[in-house]
């Protein structure tokens, strides 16, 4: 198959580049220095992208390669893929779920127990040379907080899971509710906000959800509640985000997403009560390499005809 | 005749209240104060301006309870001064402040902490060990220096999914860890002094064979005579290059020197540690190593554990005094 040309639009992964190289043309979007120099080089080749959650399939670039059949994402978010474009257009899209369950979940669990146990803190005040001086204050106990999930999707639910063997009461908001679990379903956010002391955002990115939890789902969770999202920055109002721990109407955070990637709100830097991390949720080696796995498989049963493993259009 | 203050109330019903005997305040106590133990007669002997064995000597010939923390030797010295003790009562999870076959000769019972703080211990065990597999503090570090929107690349964490882990020491603590890390996937095995029935887990007999086979040691046992240094450097080499060790036990139990020498030389892939042999003080190669989370001995330091282990106490001493069986006795020693 190399003679087909597939569009790598980021640096995502050694091992996924090694792959296509070795299967396609490959042809990097970064080794550009102008976009009017990568159209006029490449845009009647590519049959082909794979994007991350950094640079898509936005209408620009779909637009601008007439001969594009699929776009093959290295992350389970679509929200840089215009979907409805593919759509129209008839071409295919795929992502890699369930791979990456697990990890998402395990940070997401991290994060709770980071932000309400302090462990970073901890950390930090040992480094610093703080212990010999004097102990470190008490720390809330995490087993048994009631954790309320928007977006009971897999992720949702796998952090459910977790968080169930901590003896945490379990409630969610969704678009619909899941009967089969037994969970309590809260029809609407600032309901599960008042409920929870614990908000994980494990929800899809987009129009609707976009901003969902704002300052109204904040002042719910209140100024002893802890906010996790490992979901996508937009769906929190990081300003309001922002100005709520400084004024201490929130009680922690836990972020490994951002609205401005990566740019990330210096005003949180000074806050002992946050945990930040670099969009790392899915990123260990075991699942990048699997998740590079399944590109590489969809894209190859796209051009030998067969059935995409993971399709979402 | 006054009493001094240190021995509690000076009503002269005070005579009725039993006695218990405090040598040093617990955490608790410093916390919050101690009217939770009103019901007694509190024989305070921090509080008194005689010298320990004095006070012992005047005071305390016919004390039967003794409240200690954690962090005081009760020594076959103190013992001596204290000829009628019958009961020790201790708001430690830990016992190797306590001489236990001295205790066991003089057939003093213990009351121990139960599995009052299990539950907080267990999170604390979990949270260090996927702070150092998915690398939580280091990033938040990373991201604080602003090192995101550089080509510094953050590396790739490792997947807790699978992962063997192997529990040393499957008492309360033990079981709570277990618990919690089935609900990630992974596989969970164990050793302790005897083999635990109605446990499904693989159970190996020495902790050389469980490392060969695991990911991941987590130390949940007590320190003894038998468990100092158990974690040794074969033990450390046995759970090889990836291995990562979390200390939720006692720093003792792991030969710190050697520790730092597996780290250093990348013998081991990381430690989560919230105990060390010689606290406060942590050895100093750890502190500049991005693959080690280090805690200041709090697994245990929450409002909520706090309250529990005061009602524990007082139903531990409600339950000597009135001559029924103790919520938590300390047995095979």
């Amino acid at each position: 198959m190399d003679s087909i040309t597939v569009l790598m639009t980021s640096p995502m992964s050694d091992y996924l580049e090694t792959q296509l190289k070795d299967r396609f043309n490959l042809v990097k979007l970064w080794t550009y220095s102008s976009k009017t120099d990568f159209f006029k080089h490449n845009s009647h080749s590519i049959r082909a992208i794979v994007g991350n959650t950094k640079i898509g399939a936005d209408a620009e670039l779909i637009d601008s390669l007439p001969e594009l059949e699929i776009v093959s994402s290295y992350s389970v978010g679509l929200d840089k893929i215009d979907l409805r474009k593919c759509q129209e257009k008839g071409i295919r899209v795929t992502n890699t779920p369930d791979v990456l369950t697990d990890d998402v979940a395990d940070v997401a669990m991290g994060l709770m127990l980071a932000v309400a146990r302090r462990v970073c803190e901890c950390d930090r005040f040992v480094r610093r040379g703080l212990w010999p001086k004097g102990d470190f204050r008490l720390t809330n106990k995490f087993s048994g907080m009631q954790v309320g999930i928007v977006g009971l999707g897999r992720i949702g639910s796998a952090i459910a899971k977790r968080a169930e063997a901590f003896g945490c009461p379990i409630s969610y908001y969704s678009r619909s509710e899941k009967p089969e679990t037994n969970y309590k379903y809260f029809s609407n956010i600032i309901d599960l906000a008042v409920n929870c002391q614990i908000l994980v955002v494990a929800c899809a990115l987009t129009e609707e959800t976009h901003h969902i939890v704002n300052r109204e789902v904040i002042d719910a969770l209140g100024p002893e509640g802890i906010l996790i999202n490992i979901g996508r920055g937009s769906l929190i109002d990081e300003p309001e985000l922002v100005s709520a721990l400084l004024q201490g109407r929130l009680g922690g955070a836990g972020l490994d997403v951002f609205e401005n990637e990566p740019e990330v709100p210096e005003q949180l830097f000074g806050l002992e009560n946050v945990v930040l991390m670099p969009h790392v949720g899915s990123d260990t080696v075991e699942t990048t390499d699997a998740m590079a796995d399944l590109v590489i498989k969809n894209l190859e049963a796209h051009f030998l005809k067969k059935p995409l493993l993971t399709p979402v259009v | 005749m006054t009493t001094p203050n240190c021995l509690g109330n000076h009503d002269h019903q005070s005579k009725e209240l039993s006695q218990v005997l405090v040598l040093e305040p617990p955490p608790i106590m410093k916390l919050h104060g101690d009217q939770f133990l009103n019901d007694f007669q509190l024989l305070k002997a921090w509080e008194s301006p005689l010298p320990l064995d004095q006070f012992l000597s005047i005071h305390a010939q016919s004390v039967k309870a003794l409240l200690t923390p954690g962090r005081y030797p009760l020594t076959k010295n103190i013992l001596q001064l204290i000829p009628s003790l019958q009961l020790v009562v201790t708001t430690s999870a830990g016992l190797n402040h306590i001489d236990l076959p001295e205790f066991q000769r003089r057939g003093i019972a213990i009351a121990s902490a139960g599995d009052v703080y299990s539950e907080d211990v267990a999170d604390m065990a979990v949270g260090l060990l996927i702070d150092v597999l998915r690398k939580i503090s280091a990033a938040d570090r990373y991201v604080r220096k602003g090192l995101w929107d550089t080509k510094a690349e953050f590396p790739l964490g490792s997947k807790l999914c699978s992962k063997r882990v192997g529990i040393v020491g499957l008492g309360s603590i033990g079981q709570e860890v277990a618990k919690r890390l089935q609900a990630f996937g992974c596989r969970i095995m164990y050793t302790s002094r005897n083999k635990k029935p109605f446990v499904s887990y693989p159970y190996y007999s020495n902790v050389l064979e469980l490392a060969a086979d695991s990911d991941v040691l987590i130390i949940c046992c007590g320190l003894t005579e038998q468990t100092r240094h158990m974690i040794n450097k074969d033990v450390m080499l046995a759970l090889g290059k990836e291995g990562v060790v979390i200390n939720i036990g006692r720093g003792a139990i792991i030969d710190e020197k050697e520790l730092v020498q597996c780290l250093v030389q990348r013998e081991l892939a990381g430690a989560g540690l919230d105990v060390f042999e010689n606290e406060p003080h942590v050895p100093r190669e750890l502190l500049t190593m991005d693959n080690v989370v280090l805690s200041p001995h709090r697994a245990v330091r929450t409002p909520e554990s706090l309250t529990a282990m005061c009602e524990h106490v007082k139903g531990n001493l409600e339950a000597f005094f009135s001559n029924k069986p103790l919520l938590s006795p300390v047995m095979n020693i």
